[in-house]
């Protein structure tokens, strides 16, 4: 018996280890894809864990030049806006839903996408873009914003994760 | 694990459970050396006191301590330099070795 708590124990110590590392991986291009990733991969370097950023898809946004600035809030489709659907898809309703809350995320401190992924970069935290996509939408690393890492295939995600927690968003 | 208490030169130093300090006021220069220490920085250089100060002053006239973001932009200490200086956690470490309460921010 209490060799069997002591196990038990054990077993809780086990599952309290801290996070040491995090891989995110953002497949999606709204802004409400991208920040919870970018949101966790500073608030990891800010607890000391090391962080790495996967931009699959139409994530992939958030990292290139000529898109990065033009990442919206999506009004159509996401049942968290309380809007009805056809009031969604009135033009220019996607951008006033962004600009209001880039308002209020500038009052709390939570910067646009290109200076948090220059936070993240200097901060340690490694980005990088996925080849299968980078290929399929005919992209180069010139494409990317200079803090991107490199262009990854997806073995070499996983070896770039060994150790890490995989996060999906 | 509840408070915790720090023994500096006869004096006891309440601390939260994580080491924070429970009362500012309490804190001093060479208290702050024993908490860089036990952070894992051996020796706090002029660079280190930048942040710590900062930090430590910015809780003290606002209440709350600055984000990663404004202790970049605002410190003097660009972000690649502060994780050289502390790789565990810029803020939370300045905060810790500055004797104030663990900021609370995402950011």
């Amino acid at each position: 018996m209490v060799e069997l708590l002591q196990e038990s124990e054990r077993g809780a110590e086990v599952e309290r280890k801290p996070v040491e590392k995090v891989s995110i991986v953002v497949s999606k291009g709204s802004l409400e894809g991208i920040y919870p990733a970018l949101i966790m991969a500073n608030g990891a370097r800010m607890e000391g864990i090391e962080a790495d950023l996967f931009f699959t898809f139409f994530g992939l946004d958030a990292i290139r030049k000529d898109r990065q600035e033009k990442i919206k809030v999506a009004t159509v489709g996401n049942p968290g806006m309380h809007m009805p659907t056809l009031l969604g898809a009135v033009p220019g309703m996607s951008w006033m839903a962004t600009k209001m809350m880039g308002r209020q995320m500038e009052k709390l401190d939570i910067p646009p996408i290109g200076e948090f992924l220059e936070l993240i970069h200097d901060s340690g935290g490694g980005i990088y873009a996925c080849h299968a996509t980078v290929e399929m939408f005919g992209l180069t690393m010139d494409d990317f914003v200079p803090q991107v890492d490199g262009i990854l295939t997806v073995g070499e995600f996983y070896e770039l994760s060994a150790g890490a927690e995989i996060i999906f968003t | 694990m509840t408070m915790t208490a720090l023994e500096l030169e006869g004096a006891l130093v309440e601390r939260d459970p994580e080491g924070f300090l429970v009362d500012p006021a309490q804190w001093s220069r060479e208290l702050a050396v024993e908490l860089g220490h036990e952070a894992g920085i051996p020796e706090l250089t002029p660079a280190h006191w930048q942040v710590v100060e900062f930090m430590r002053n910015r809780y003290l006239e606002t209440g709350t301590a600055p984000s990663i973001r404004a202790l970049g932009k605002e410190s003097g200490v660009p972000i690649k330099e502060l994780y050289r200086l502390f790789p565990k956690g810029p803020a939370k470490l300045a905060a810790k070795i500055g004797g104030i309460p663990k900021p609370r921010g995402c950011i």
